[in-house]
Formats: structure tokens, C-alpha cells, sequence
């Protein structure tokens, strides 16, 4: 009997091999795809992201983590596409203009797939514009932006007035996060959501979109 | 080598509460124990106040020019703001940084041939950061005969190779080594400097991974470097360094620094 806490555990410890062996098991056994990616992939990620923001374990675990994640997802991906279960979400994100950071981007990226969530990622250096064209994608809810410099920093209220513009403040919520970013910052500039570093991230999202 | 202080940096929360109450005295105090712990230049930067780094960056400049006799490397990526802080501080500063941007360079370059100024040359151009040894390299290559040819004296420039944290790339440090070591091969009298601290985002024990990598660093030929003096192991490790990479003669600095209580653990 294929054991999800195993599952969860061997992701925890980036073992991707395992990971595979026992996301194929269970499928095999008939559990559910949703639930595998529920109780086993996600509930993997979760405790990873947890033991982050702890300082319990560290960016180089996290990302031998999220391969093991991703070698599981690629077996499921197609199971969770014929039973037709749904992404928690669907999150647009990028780094702003003129801003080549991607370390902290890509963690956040991660991280919220590991909780299931569709995630679009944009890049680094993304325009107002591009900003704009992915809040109208269909499905997006939440469009979260990373500045990790003083000078791009202006480039988050940019992006934030022209979604007002556009009317698209009331189909997405707009986070925010990066090095000089605080919460007083985001607040000012009428950002929904800040998080301090990619775990939280993942929980301002659930929160954001009022998932449990 | 060239020891540039990095405490006056508005990252740090110190810095910047000194700067929003333009103590005085705070940024004084900090310029001095830096030098006397053995800092030559002192770079300032008030970067994290954004819309008001102007205003805060150019007290620091006066503040320290006013008070305290070592020049100053003035750290933005604002031309403007260089630019200002330039004005206040006459010649002979040096400037964090120019890059192979097309605007940064044009904009940067002017303003340290007018106040006769060193520069750190930032090996990243408009396509973003370079990860891989061969671009990176032909980068800093372009950006360092840009500057020559420009009128750039070899020993006013100082090469940053933009080291990458090896928590998310594993090779970081080792594309970082390799580029002081060819740049300088290259380019004789041309200068290499980095931070430190971007080697080690992301782990544990931060100060441990700065310090080895700042002995690899000089093993590859860094004859400068932007740390914190007041990081008593960090200062040991780099005199320790230059003793047995043989740039001190009769081992009198490390001597010295014995003497001065300066090894003590």
C-alpha cells in the first residue's frame, strides 16, 4: 500500500527517485491524483517551505526539493489532466522592469507550485505592459511582483497603476515582495499582499484567494 | 590590497536610522574605526532610500568629507546621484559603479574622467548578468578595453566579476575565480574587486563561506575587496592571506597585526 507520508518525506529530502517510484505506486494502486498531489507532493512542499522560513533548511535543499516535486508532478500532470481537477489557483509573476534579480522569483515560483497552484511565469524584466496582458489571461487571480532594487522599485506602483487603469483590480490581487520591500512599502502603494520570503508567499496567496 | 569599508551602506539598519537623523556623529564614528581597522576608501550608499537617496547620500558625502580625511566610494546606480556627490567631493573618489550598459556607460563615463576618479566595472552589459565563464568573460573583457580606450588609466580600474551565490549555482564561486584570474592575465594593471557576501545567500554560517572565499579570491589575484573591517576574522584571514601568498615582505604586516592583537581568534 502505497504510503503518501512516505511520498511526502522522500520529497522532503529531494530523493527524486523515490518520489517517482512512490507517486507511480500509488497511481498504480488507484489513489486518487488529486489526493497524491494533495497529502503526498504538496504536503511535502509545505513542511520544505515551513522549514524555510525557520531557517531549518536552506535555499540549496529547497531546490533539490523542488526537483523531486517536479519529477513527481510530471507523472501525475497527465492523470490531473484527464480527471480534470483543478490548480488551487493561477498566479502570474516577474521580476519588474529593469530588474535582472531571479533567485527570489523563482523560489516564490516553486514554492507555489509545490502548493498547486498554476503558476505563469513571466521572467525577469517584464514591462508594465506584459504585466497588464497577463492580468487579463484567463484564470489569473493574483499577479505578484519582485523588485530587488531601490531603483526598480517605483516600477511595482507603476504596474499597479496602470492594472487600476485598465480595470483590473477587481479580477486579480496584486502581491508584492523583494530585499527593499517591506509591508509599509506595499501598503503605500496599494499593493493586497506582501510576504516576507517565498514561504510566506505561498501562504499570502492561500490567504489572498481565501483558500484555507 | 585595497580595503573598501562597506558599514556606511543604508542596507544596514544602523546606517540608515544615522542617515534619517543625520547623526553626525554615528556616521563619523563608523567612518573612523573603519579606517583605523585598516579601510582606505569608504564606500556610502543610501540606495535603499530610493526616492530620497539623493538627499541622504550627498549628507553622507559632505558629512565625511567635512570630517574625516580618506576619500570616499560613492555606491548608486543613480548617474545623477554620482553625479552630485562627485561635486562635493573633488577628485581622486571612486565610483561603485560603471557597467557595460550602453546608458550606465555613457552616463558614468564622463563624470569619473572629470573628478579623476577609480571605478569598479561591473562585468554585466544590457543583455542582464552573465552566468556562464565565456560570456561573462567576453564581457568584462569588452567593458575593460571600452574603458582604456575611452582614456580610463588601467590602474583606476577595478573589475567586478559579479559573484553568484553558489546556493543556487553551484559553480559561482569557481566562474568568479577564473575571471579575476584572466582578467588580470590579461590586462595588466587593471585591478579586481568584489563583495563578498553574494557568495553566501542562502546558507547557513555566512561569515565562514565569505572568509574562505575571499582567500580563493586573492589566491586568483583580487587586490581589492569591499567587506566589513570591523569583522576582526575576516581582517585576520585577509593579512594571513597576503602573508603566505607572498605579498608581504618579511612577513612584517602580519607581524605588525600580531602585535597589535589584531590575529587573536
Amino acid at each position: 500500500m502505497a504510503d503518501l507520508r512516505q511520498l511526502s518525506e522522500a520529497l522532503q529530502k529531494g530523493d527524486m527517485e523515490t518520489v517517482k517510484k512512490l507517486t507511480s505506486d500509488a497511481l498504480n494502486e488507484g489513489l486518487s491524483p488529486a489526493r497524491i498531489l494533495s497529502d503526498g507532493l504538496i504536503a511535502g512542499m509545505d513542511i520544505v517551505g515551513e522549514k524555510f522560513k525557520k531557517n531549518e533548511m536552506y535555499i540549496p535543499e529547497v531546490l533539490i526539493a523542488a526537483r523531486a516535486m517536479h519529477a513527481g508532478l510530471s507523472i501525475l500532470q497527465p492523470k490531473l489532466v484527464e480527471t480534470g481537477a483543478k490548480p488551487v489557483g493561477k498566479i502570474a509573476i516577474g521580476t519588474v522592469k529593469g530588474d535582472l534579480h531571479d533567485i527570489g522569483k523563482n523560489l516564490v515560483g516553486m514554492m507555489l507550485r509545490g502548493a498547486g497552484f498554476e503558476v505563469l511565469d513571466l521572467g525577469i524584466d517584464v514591462s508594465t505592459e506584459k504585466f497588464v496582458e497577463a492580468a487579463k489571461q484567463e484564470g489569473v487571480q493574483i499577479v505578484g511582483m519582485s523588485a530587488l532594487l531601490s531603483t526598480t522599485m517605483p516600477h511595482l506602483k507603476m504596474v499597479i497603476e496602470a492594472l487600476h487603469q485598465a480595470g483590473l483590480t477587481s479580477k486579480v490581487k496584486i502581491m508584492v515582495g523583494g530585499a527593499p520591500i517591506t509591508q509599509r512599502y506595499a501598503d503605500e502603494i496599494g499593493a493586497d499582499g506582501y510576504a516576507p520570503d517565498a514561504a510566506s508567499g505561498v501562504d499570502k496567496a492561500r490567504q489572498l484567494l481565501g483558500i484555507a | 590590497m585595497l580595503i573598501i569599508g562597506e558599514r556606511l551602506n543604508t542596507s544596514r539598519k544602523q546606517a540608515a536610522e544615522a542617515a534619517e537623523k543625520f547623526a553626525a556623529t554615528f556616521i563619523k564614528a563608523e567612518a573612523e574605526a573603519q579606517l583605523q581597522a585598516g579601510a582606505h576608501f569608504l564606500d556610502v550608499n543610501a540606495g535603499t532610500f530610493a526616492e530620497r537617496e539623493m538627499e541622504y547620500l550627498l549628507w553622507m558625502a559632505k558629512t565625511l568629507r567635512a570630517e574625516v580625511d580618506a576619500p570616499l566610494c560613492i555606491d548608486s546606480s543613480d548617474p545623477v546621484v554620482i553625479r552630485e556627490a562627485l561635486r562635493i567631493c573633488g577628485k581622486g573618489m571612486m565610483v561603485n559603479s560603471i557597467s557595460a550598459e550602453k546608458d550606465t556607460y555613457a552616463a558614468v563615463l564622463p563624470l569619473i574622467k572629470e573628478h579623476e576618479c577609480k571605478v569598479v566595472a561591473l562585468c554585466m552589459g544590457d543583455g542582464g548578468i552573465p552566468t556562464e565563464f565565456e560570456n561573462k568573460l567576453e564581457i568584462g573583457c569588452e567593458l575593460v578595453e571600452t574603458l582604456l580606450r575611452d582614456g580610463i588609466a588601467a590602474d583606476d580600474i577595478y573589475i567586478d566579476p559579479l559573484i553568484m551565490a553558489v546556493s543556487t549555482a553551484q559553480d559561482g564561486g569557481v566562474v568568479a575565480l577564473r575571471m579575476i584570474q584572466e582578467v588580470r592575465n590579461r590586462y595588466p594593471g587593471v585591478h579586481a574587486v568584489c563583495g563578498l557576501s553574494n557568495i553566501s545567500f542562502g546558507l547557513p554560517e555566512r561569515r565562514l563561506l565569505n572568509r574562505i572565499f575571499l582567500v580563493a579570491a586573492m589566491s586568483a589575484g583580487l587586490d581589492a575587496v569591499i567587506l566589513d573591517p570591523l569583522d576582526k576574522q575576516m581582517m585576520a584571514s585577509l593579512i594571513a592571506a597576503k602573508t603566505v601568498l607572498g605579498r608581504d615582505e618579511y612577513c612584517s604586516q602580519y607581524l605588525a597585526a600580531f602585535r597589535a592583537h589584531k590575529l587573536e581568534q
